[in-house]
């Protein structure tokens, strides 16, 4: 086999891609997919199987004499209780705009972080808050309600 | 035994050796010796991992300090000294919903001297955010970001949105009142992204608002999770990036030919030194950098006399040692007098009202106060790319390096910076004075409020005012003063009406003093 010689190059002049180079920059591909295909697979890492939460399920004891259309909240619970003739029902007080809780009024609900105005029934009536505030679902025994933190039920939604 | 002659010069060998011991070190650590002479300044600065970041020598132009203001070097500063005393709190400070706010109250109340310490940090914290972007307005006051430094630009972008990371991050670990509802705020934003998957009704399918949420908390609610992922993206991640893109940021100056200039910057100088400057090179070659004829671009001084630099060991160093000295002053002066508050303990059952996130996220909080997706991620996201594009749209290469952008643009950016200023003031007035559209139509949907409310309307109405000043202007580079100086001026009013003007439920009072009691 002859060898012509190559036409001499500067330098600084790139040199052209032969074909010793095809092996090396096939394994420097097949590396970087290597490295990608690793780091995808721990990118599920920051997300854990089972969240550290607490359970959102709870019972509690509504007062003996709550008056009708006055808000129970149960202690460390973003949620307020009601209690009237026609049953129980909950509405979570963490406001939909950006998680403050909100404070049961006379009129409705009312936030302290950006002034969003709630009416009784958890409808926005004011502010910059996106939807109303969830009614949850309750269970009634006897005295005891069991509230589900997780699961929403249609607005008016009151059980006995 | 009695010693042998040649045992006897062994043993004075020995003895001149150890003699010689500490100067031996001393040597092997500092080959050249004291920079007393052009060869060994030279060497001073590349014989220097660290030093060598810098050019040998450096430009008068940028020893001017008219150029810099200081303001970069005042940013790396205060990032020094957040990094030592972030260090010697992370000896008592315990990441722990249980433990923390008592670790914080130890630092403040028993650890000798740890309230000082802690309050350098926070004010150090401050300055650097004050530095950073005062040294972004002057880059683009000079026009710094032009041509070859578009990637520098873009990697200062970078530098900001860590160095705000990096206060975020921190602001939640005291574990107080403060702390946790501004989290809870922020963590919220990051979830705001739902306001318009809601509205769609996409949420069930496509959800990267809850997805940026639990990556941030780790959890559905602030608590153990989202503190350890806050301390170690404060005290490791964030630290490492910024480090680390500080050097490219460092390192590209000098591969881009040092700061910016304007072209006849030589002619402008004096033609020599003043007399009184020591030292100047005086053995230098008339052509330096061999290396040139293989480096691409413009490297300093290629065909140039090296008469309008000077060595970098003493002029810049010392100029930089002295702003650094000048920011601990400052850090330490503010520390001294102004301490570093903490609240009551967290409380996830009482929200702090006002719940008032750090004082340069306020400006954000105002306008999330309309839309959080718009306010929190919408606007600052348009934002960004906006000052990313800048240095891709204005190609012109007139008055670069002076300040203003040459004559005729002083008068541009009093004119905008009025208008940055006077908008958002008028905006503000008529939302506070007659609210708007949810409470004029209850029903309206949530998309219309989100697009069209007062920051979204700001936005429009600053980018309309560029337009208009590219056409009258017949430059990009009109339009991007105006836009850059209108956000400057829109960023200032809406953090001072959230810092000084919002009270409890985030309502409009003129003073603190009229806050209702509660
Ligand atoms: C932690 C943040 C930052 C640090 C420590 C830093 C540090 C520095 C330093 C020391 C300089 C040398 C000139 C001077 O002192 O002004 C510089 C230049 C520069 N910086 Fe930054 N910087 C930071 C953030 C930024 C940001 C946010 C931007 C813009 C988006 C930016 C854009 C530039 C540009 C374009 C130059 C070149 C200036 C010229 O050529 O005149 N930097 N930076
Ligand atoms: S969190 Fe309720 S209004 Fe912002």
């Amino acid at each position: 086999m002859t060898v012509t010689p190559k036409p001499s190059r500067s330098r600084l002049d790139a040199e052209p891609v032969s074909r010793r180079d095809w092996l090396g920059l096939t394994s420097l591909g097949v590396t970087a997919g290597a490295l990608l295909f690793g780091l995808v697979g721990l990118l599920r890492l920051p997300k854990a199987a089972v969240l550290s939460s607490p359970s959102k399920k709870f019972r509690v004891a509504l007062p003996e004499g709550l008056p009708a259309g006055e808000a129970f909240v149960p202690p460390g619970r973003a949620v307020a209780v009601f209690r009237d003739a026609r049953g129980v029902h909950a509405i979570s007080i963490t406001c939909t705009h950006l998680g403050c809780l909100v404070k049961p009024t006379a009129a409705g609900f009312e936030c302290p972080c950006h002034g969003s105005r709630f009416a009784a029934d958890g409808s926005v009536t004011k502010g910059p808050a996106p939807r109303p505030l969830p009614w949850l679902k309750v269970s009634v025994s006897g005295s005891e309600v069991t509230i589900d933190e997780g699961t929403a039920v249609a607005s008016g939604t009151k059980e006995v | 035994m009695r010693a042998s002659p040649g045992g006897r010069a062994a043993l004075a060998e020995f003895r001149a050796n150890l003699k010689a011991a500490p100067r031996r070190l001393y040597e092997s650590a500092f080959r050249s010796g004291a920079p007393t002479t052009d060869r060994s300044r030279s060497t001073f600065v590349f014989g220097n991992v660290f030093l060598h970041l810098h050019a040998v020598r450096t430009h008068r132009w940028s020893l001017r300090w008219t150029t810099t203001l200081g303001l970069g070097v005042m940013s790396a500063s205060a990032f020094l000294i957040t990094l030592v005393t972030g260090v010697m709190l992370m000896f008592y400070y315990k990441p722990s919903p249980d433990l923390a706010y008592q670790s914080i109250k130890d630092i403040h109340f028993v650890v000798p001297t740890g309230r000082l310490i802690r309050n350098i940090h926070r004010w150090a914290a401050n300055v650097m955010v004050v530095a950073v972007i005062l040294h972004m307005a002057r880059a683009f006051y000079t026009s710094a970001y032009r041509s070859p430094r578009e990637y520098n630009w873009l990697i200062g972008l970078l530098l900001l949105v860590v160095t705000l990371g990096l206060s975020f991050t921190g602001y939640l670990l005291p574990w107080d009142q403060l702390a946790y509802w501004a989290i809870t705020i922020g963590a919220n934003i990051a979830q705001s992204p739902r306001e318009l998957t809601d509205a769609l009704g996409v949420t069930g399918l496509f959800d990267p608002g809850g997805f940026q949420r639990l990556l941030l908390l780790g959890s559905d609610v602030v608590g153990q999770e989202a503190l350890i992922r806050f301390y170690l993206l404060h005290v490791m991640i964030l630290p490492l990036a910024l480090a680390a893109l500080a050097a490219v940021h460092f390192w590209r100056i000098r591969k881009d030919g040092g700061l910016t200039r304007p072209a006849d910057a030589d002619a402008r100088l004096a033609r020599e030194p003043a007399a009184d400057t020591y030292p100047v090179f005086t053995e230098a070659p008339l052509r330096t950098y061999h290396l040139a004829a293989v480096v691409r671009g413009r490297t300093p001084a290629v065909n140039d006399g090296p008469e309008h630099t000077l060595p970098s060991m003493p002029h810049l160093f010392y100029a930089e040692l002295g702003v650094l000295m000048l920011t601990l002053l400052v850090c330490v002066a503010l520390a001294l007098v102004s301490d570093a508050p903490l609240k009551e303990l967290a409380n996830p059952s009482v929200p702090e009202n006002p719940a008032k996130a750090p004082w340069y996220f306020l400006g954000l909080q105002e306008m999330v106060a309309f839309s959080a997706f718009m306010g929190g991620m919408g606007i600052p996201l348009i934002v960004l790319l906006g000052l990313a594009l800048i240095p891709f749209l204005d190609r012109e290469t007139s008055a670069t390096g002076e300040w203003w952008g040459g004559p005729g643009g002083w008068p541009l950016v009093k004119r905008s910076a009025l208008v940055g200023l006077a908008a958002p003031v008028a905006i503000e007035a008529f939302a506070i004075r007659f609210g708007w559209l949810r409470e004029w139509f209850p029903a309206i949907p949530q998309l219309v409020v989100t697009a069209v409310n007062p920051a979204t309307l700001l936005t429009a109405a600053y980018a309309a005012y560029s337009v208009w000043c590219i056409r009258r202007h017949q430059s990009a580079r009109a339009g991007a003063l105006a836009l850059f100086t209108c956000f400057l001026g829109g960023f200032v009013v809406l953090t001072a009406i959230g810092t000084y003007f919002r009270g409890p439920n985030w309502v409009f009072y003129w003073s603190p003093a009229d806050w209702p009691t509660h």
